[in-house]
């Protein structure tokens, strides 16, 4: 039996089309939603990358310049932007971490053979597609109009942004309003039910002896964003179901010209879409944790303060909505109040980055593309967490309010930290998922080439928009066009790292040298398995044990990975053992 | 680039992060503005000076033991709690006396009416006259009254560092005493449509009697009723879409040879006599003209009856179709007859 | 013993229980586990229709007058309480018919589970004679709504005033020539001789193009103004169509739930005509069981939301 268990792993468990088509197995959903997330990446990259280049001169240079082309052009862009921003938000930023590295490591690192509800697992899945579809073909039917006058049967097109701020959603924007957020409507059934999922498995499938405060950061980190998942989500379904009603019914309840207020469904919009950055950024926090930990040989600086941190983030963000409404005429008052608690939301992250600093401290660092990927992630998210602070003051809001200034922060958080942490889950997980090991060198390159990209790409933003440079603005006065140009070179060296990893990723897969069980020497339970692990996860149960005592491994330069070490006999007369510990690797 | 380098040479363009100060918040909202900016240097060069330190200084090498170093440190972990959460309280503290300044309006400041659409603004004066160019007398506080005919606008300044969204069904003030004279942007900040990125105007900032000056003549009440007409065409926001030269705007019909042609519309064929005229400029939008979507936006509170007829005076002076016996001089005083 | 496939774990073990899931360990371990789930799923819920009641409440707090004249003028407090009782009645036979899950008395089940679907049919027909009576009325949703701006035939004109606090004064019409401005530039603006600022009317109507509809959907006959809503202020006759709006959204979507609560069920109806539960195995029927109480605690609070106000 263990003979055949040792070369049958998940992938090969069964074959087959329906195998994976109506799969129940945790791992494999994981990889399905791996791909449709990542297809999201490209697509909402592309037309980032295509924003960009439009963005070159102060006029559409893309297309002639005649009064016809005029409209054109600018129908193009603002489809365009509210593309990338839907595609990101709903299809990428926000499934990726949870659904991708959640799915597949959770059940794992609880010592599970798979998460609470496989079935509603696999709907989730399928939820996701729906939505992905639907809302692909409304917003790329728009843009295949405007730019190539290619009309899809449906493909009506959207340019409200991702907000979809009223009355301009309800009675002025493109025809596919409707129909776009009834896809981003599905979307967030599929995140919901992924977090009942999260939050039931952590209750009910921890293992005996991994009590609360014994469990991996990362688990800690998707239980603080299931949280955010289940209470927030449902809100924004009401919104986008309200949406609906005004656009389709005229009930009046967001125009003001009916009796409606505009300002209401910004309220119940943000009340959602603020908790949502947090939901974006937890898992994030969770990733890094786990890989600054196990790539410096060292365990968990202040893992108390990090793990009640994630609750903190998670509660305290569902306070701060109105930051993003304080030039829409909010009461003073009012204006105030998100002012001081949005000050309060900025501490737990700060701490983490010190703690993760302390970890760092007298460790024993190797410079993994995982490694360095996360150590972007701590300089990026210290600026992006930072100019929050220029956007929660409110006296300095008010000139940068809809900015540049804000499309450089959050982007410095949603792709200077997620998408960096992202990359270096991927790259630490990428061993255990596929059994291969990734070319190093090219992820170092690709990993600094990013963080050069990125910076060059959204740093002179930040000018910009303190210059007063707004957002969502298809031309722009040319006296801005020298950050422009900047910015759009950047954009382009961020996507040639970006397919350097892909390739490195695609490399690996194909031709990466075998990975052993353990090539990082982490001690969570999922390194306590195979590469890539069998169908029901593990051989043999594994032991509960802290799961940052990395001093329990030890380097087999036979396997290139880490191996359990063998017990020291414990000296007479000492009862516990000396932290000091001579490391051979 | 050229635009840009004219700036810099002019001093328009500002510092390397902020534009000029010409208001007299605005050196109170640059100096918090620096103030966090230096703290946030500081904490970012403290991260990553440790990082590059850590990296460098533990970085693995073969055969060297891993020292010996705590899990946690309570004190430590509690202190880098406290002092970010003092910053944070004393930066909160700053940024909300800074905007109770720039929120509440003196008492006797001037109102002048900014009204917003798709997408123009146009700005109305106490004395009744509206104008498409914003003007401010210097030193004066001024209080704008924020409304909009449509959808959510913005109403942004950046050297005056003021700020507010224009929003449907209410009114929003934002208030400012202008300190530097010149010509500056406005900028419309809340994505609104097709055309939001041109959504652009100026403020002019000039001594007091010019301002007053400018305002007298503001209306041009004394000009003939077709230069008149051309005047409002000019400033009542018609040029946006309606050329007078022929030219073809893509977004309304050209007002040259309008008068006396025939208008496909959708429920059959006009001709574009003064009742025509009178119907469609009074009330836009009720019979969409073939070719042409229906975004005239309302002229109710725009237009009084004389502006109107003044108007029509004008489209009838480009019109090949009009061939007085005596220039076109004397627009109908009263509306047409019903 | 079932003869059902027996699961061979990675251990080797065989598993007689054909309802335990490989991943757990313990039947009571899964069914902790599922109605954990069930009950978060039951906070979305929750947190779904709250955003409905926040917008309520909110509408309500500016305009209590016309929440009270238009629940006293087309709510009918008679079939409301009924609609109430049938849900409670409802509840209390699935409760039951959990109970009769769990003591392996399928008749009993069966009977229970029927008695319910019987009455969420009845709830939903006296939501049906609700609705068409607020058909026949012209106080349907959105743009069917008599008293809403977009309505053809609307009789709801938006008010004179700004739904602002800001003051509106009436100034005659303006003058042309030089506005009275000190003109020494060195004395302050005396604001007191500036004529202040005419009103400025919303322009909505005429921007809204009112939906192209079939004419037998619209209002038809001559519309007889009720005498309390001529009592209403003019901005209060502005928010009625609020009302209407609330009221259509927030029964709706509780019915859209009925519906969906129906539809289970029936599901566990056919399951247990199936033998498909036992005093082992009746987690389905305890989970559409708390499903099925929360649509009728939902109703519990619409129903003196909407119905009782005074």
């Amino acid at each position: 039996m263990s003979e055949e268990l040792k070369t049958d792993n998940y992938l090969t468990h069964e074959r087959g089309f329906l195998s994976w088509a109506l799969t129940l197995d945790h791992k494999r959903i994981g990889l399905l939603y791996m791909i449709f997330v990542l297809s999201a990446f490209l697509l909402g990259g592309t037309f980032a990358v295509l924003l960009r280049t439009s963005l070159l001169t102060p006029n559409h240079w893309m297309f002639p310049s005649d009064p016809a082309h005029d409209t054109q052009a600018k129908l193009f862009y603002n489809n365009m932007f509210s593309l990338h921003g839907t595609v990101m938000v709903f299809m990428f930023i926000i499934p990726a971490i949870p659904a991708i590295l959640g799915n597949f490591m959770l059940p794992m690192m609880l010592g599970a053979k798979d998460v609470a509800f496989p079935r509603l697992n696999l709907m989730s899945f399928y939820i996701y597609c729906l939505g992905a579809i639907l809302f692909t073909w409304i917003l790329m039917g728009g843009i295949l109009r405007t730019a190539f006058n290619i009309h899809l049967p449906f493909g009506f097109g959207l340019d409200t942004g991702w907000t979809f701020y009223t009355p301009f959603s309800t009675s002025k924007a493109e025809d596919g309003m409707v129909a776009g957020v009834l896809g981003a409507f599905i979307l967030g059934f599929s995140s919901i039910l992924t977090g009942v999922n999260f939050i039931a498995s952590i209750h009910t499938l921890r293992p005996r002896g991994m009590t609360w405060f014994r469990m991996p950061l990362f688990l800690w980190a998707l239980y603080a964003t299931s949280i955010i998942q289940v209470l927030a989500t449902p809100v924004l379904a009401i919104t986008l179901l309200l949406l609906v009603a005004e656009r389709l019914l005229h009930v009046g309840i967001f125009d003001s010209s009916l009796g409606g207020d505009p300002v209401l469904f910004q309220h119940f919009f943000w009340f959602y879409s603020h908790p949502a950055v947090y939901i974006m950024i937890l898992p994030a926090m969770g990733v890094i944790s786990e890989v600054i930990s196990v790539h410096s040989r060292k365990h968990i600086f202040g893992y108390n303060f990090i793990a009640l941190s994630s609750v903190a983030l998670a509660l305290l963000g569902f306070l701060v909505w109105g930051h993003h409404m304080f030039v829409a005429g909010q009461s003073n008052l009012v204006d105030s109040v998100f002012s001081l608690l949005t000050f309060s939301v900025a501490i737990p992250s700060a701490v983490k980055v010190f703690n993760w600093l302390g970890t760092l401290y007298r460790g024993s660092i190797r410079f993994t593309p995982a490694m360095l990927f996360a150590m972007g992630f701590i300089l990026l998210f210290t600026i992006g967490g930072l100019t929050g602070l220029f956007l929660g003051a409110l006296a300095t809001d008010v000139p940068l309010h809809d900015t540049y200034f804000v499309i450089a922060h959050f982007h410095y958080v949603m792709v200077g930290s997620m998408v960096f942490a992202f990359l270096a889950g991927m790259y630490h997980w990428f061993p255990k998922m596929f059994g291969k090991m990734c070319n190093p060198t090219w992820g170092r390159v690709a990993a600094i080439l990013l963080f050069i990209g990125f910076n060059t790409t959204f740093f002179p933003q930040f000018v910009m928009g303190a210059h007063g440079a707004p957002r969502r603005w298809a031309t722009y006065p040319a006296e801005f066009q020298p950050y422009h140009v900047i910015s759009t070179i950047g954009s382009y060296v961020m996507a040639i790292s970006l397919i350097m990893v892909a390739l490195n990723w695609l490399a690996g897969l194909l031709w990466g040298k075998k990975a052993p069980a353990n090539p990082w020497g982490g001690n969570s339970l999922e390194w306590h398995c195979p590469s890539p692990p069998p169908h029901d996860n593990f051989t043999t149960p594994p032991v509960v044990d802290d799961p940052y005592n990395l001093a329990a491994w030890e380097y087999d330069a036979s396997i290139e990975g880490w191996v359990p070490r063998k017990p020291q006999p414990a000296p007479a007369g000492r009862a516990a053992a000396d932290r000091t510990r001579p490391v051979t690797h | 680039m050229n635009a840009m380098l004219n700036n810099l040479a002019s001093g328009a363009w500002g510092g390397f992060w902020m534009p000029p100060e010409g208001s007299a918040m605005a050196g109170e909202v640059d100096w918090l503005f620096f103030f966090i900016y230096w703290i946030c240097v500081f904490f970012f060069l403290l991260v990553l000076v440790l990082l590059v330190a850590f990296a460098w200084k533990y970085r693995y090498r073969e055969g060297q033991p891993m020292l010996d170093a705590p899990k946690h440190n309570t004190a430590l972990e509690l202190t880098w709690t406290f002092i970010p959460t003092l910053i944070v309280i004393v930066i909160f503290f700053y940024g909300f006396k800074g905007y109770m300044n720039l929120a509440v309006p003196p008492p006797d400041a001037y109102e002048v009416d900014v009204t917003a659409r798709m997408w123009s603004y146009s700005f109305r004066y106490p004395n009744g006259e509206q104008s498409n160019e914003l003007h401010i007398p210097v030193n004066t506080p001024v209080v704008f009254v924020l409304s909009s005919d449509d959808v959510i606008h913005g109403f942004y300044m950046p050297v005056f560092r003021i700020k507010k969204d224009i929003v449907p069904g209410r009114y929003n003030k934002i208030w400012v005493q202008a300190t530097r004279l010149g010509t500056w942007d406005i900028f419309c900040t809340q994505y609104c449509g097709q055309d939001h990125s041109s959504m652009r105007s100026h403020v002019v900032v000039e001594p007091r009697a010019v301002f007053v000056d400018w305002l007298g003549k503001l209306g041009g009440g004394s000009l003939p009723p077709v230069e008149r007409g051309k005047y409002l065409w000019d400033t009542r926001g018609c040029q946006q879409c309606h050329s007078v030269d022929g030219a073809a705007t893509g977004k309304a019909p050209t007002w040259k040879d309008l008068f006396m042609s025939h208008v496909q519309t959708q429920d059959g064929m006009h001709v574009a006599d003064e009742d025509y005229l009178h119907e469609v400029i009074t009330h836009p939008n009720v019979h969409p003209i073939a070719g042409y979507q229906p975004i005239m936006p309302p002229t109710e509170g725009l237009l009084n009856e004389k502006d109107v007829g003044d108007i029509i005076a004008y489209i009838k002076s480009i019109s090949k179709n009009y061939h007085p016996a005596l220039p076109a001089a004397a627009a109908p005083t009263t509306g047409p007859s019903k | 013993m079932s003869t059902a496939s027996t699961e061979i774990s990675a251990h080797g073990q065989a598993h007689y229980d054909p309802h335990l899931a490989h991943h757990f360990d313990t039947p009571e371990q899964q069914f902790t586990s599922a109605k954990l789930g069930m009950w978060i799923f039951l906070g979305t819920e929750i947190l779904m229709f709250g955003g409905l009641f926040c917008a309520y409440s909110i509408y309500r707090h500016n305009h209590p007058l016309v929440f009270k004249f238009a629940a006293e003028a087309y709510l009918s407090t008679k079939w409301g309480a009924i609609n109430t009782l049938i849900l409670i009645t409802s509840s209390l036979t699935m409760a039951w018919g959990v109970r009769a899950a769990q003591l392996n008395q399928k008749k009993l089940l069966i009977t229970c589970l029927v008695l319910t679907l019987m009455g969420a049919a009845g709830f939903l027909g006296i939501k049906t004679i609700e609705y068409s009576a607020k058909w026949d009325e012209h106080v349907w949703v959105g743009s069917w709504n008599k008293y809403n701006g977009d309505n053809d035939a609307s009789y709801a004109t938006p008010p004179p005033e700004q739904p602002t606090t800001q003051p509106m004064v009436q100034i005659p019409p303006p003058a042309y020539g030089p506005a009275a401005i000190a003109d020494d530039a060195n004395t302050p603006l005396d604001v007191s001789q500036i004529k202040p600022r005419y009103s400025y009317p919303l322009s909505q109507s005429i921007q809204h193009q009112p939906p192209k509809r079939e004419s037998d959907q619209r209002p038809t006959g001559e519309q007889q103004v009720d005498e309390r809503y001529k009592q209403l202020s003019a901005s209060d006759q502005w928010h009625v169509n609020t009302f209407f709006s609330c009221y259509f959204l927030m029964t709706g979507l509780h019915g859209i739930h009925v519906v969906v609560g129906m539809g289970v069920i029936s599901w566990i109806l056919m399951r247990t005509l199936r033998n498909d539960f036992s005093s082992e195995y009746f987690t389905p029927v305890d989970l559409v069981g708390l499903y099925w109480h929360l649509v009728d605690l939902i109703w519990i609070f619409l129903f003196p939301l909407l119905y009782l106000i005074h």
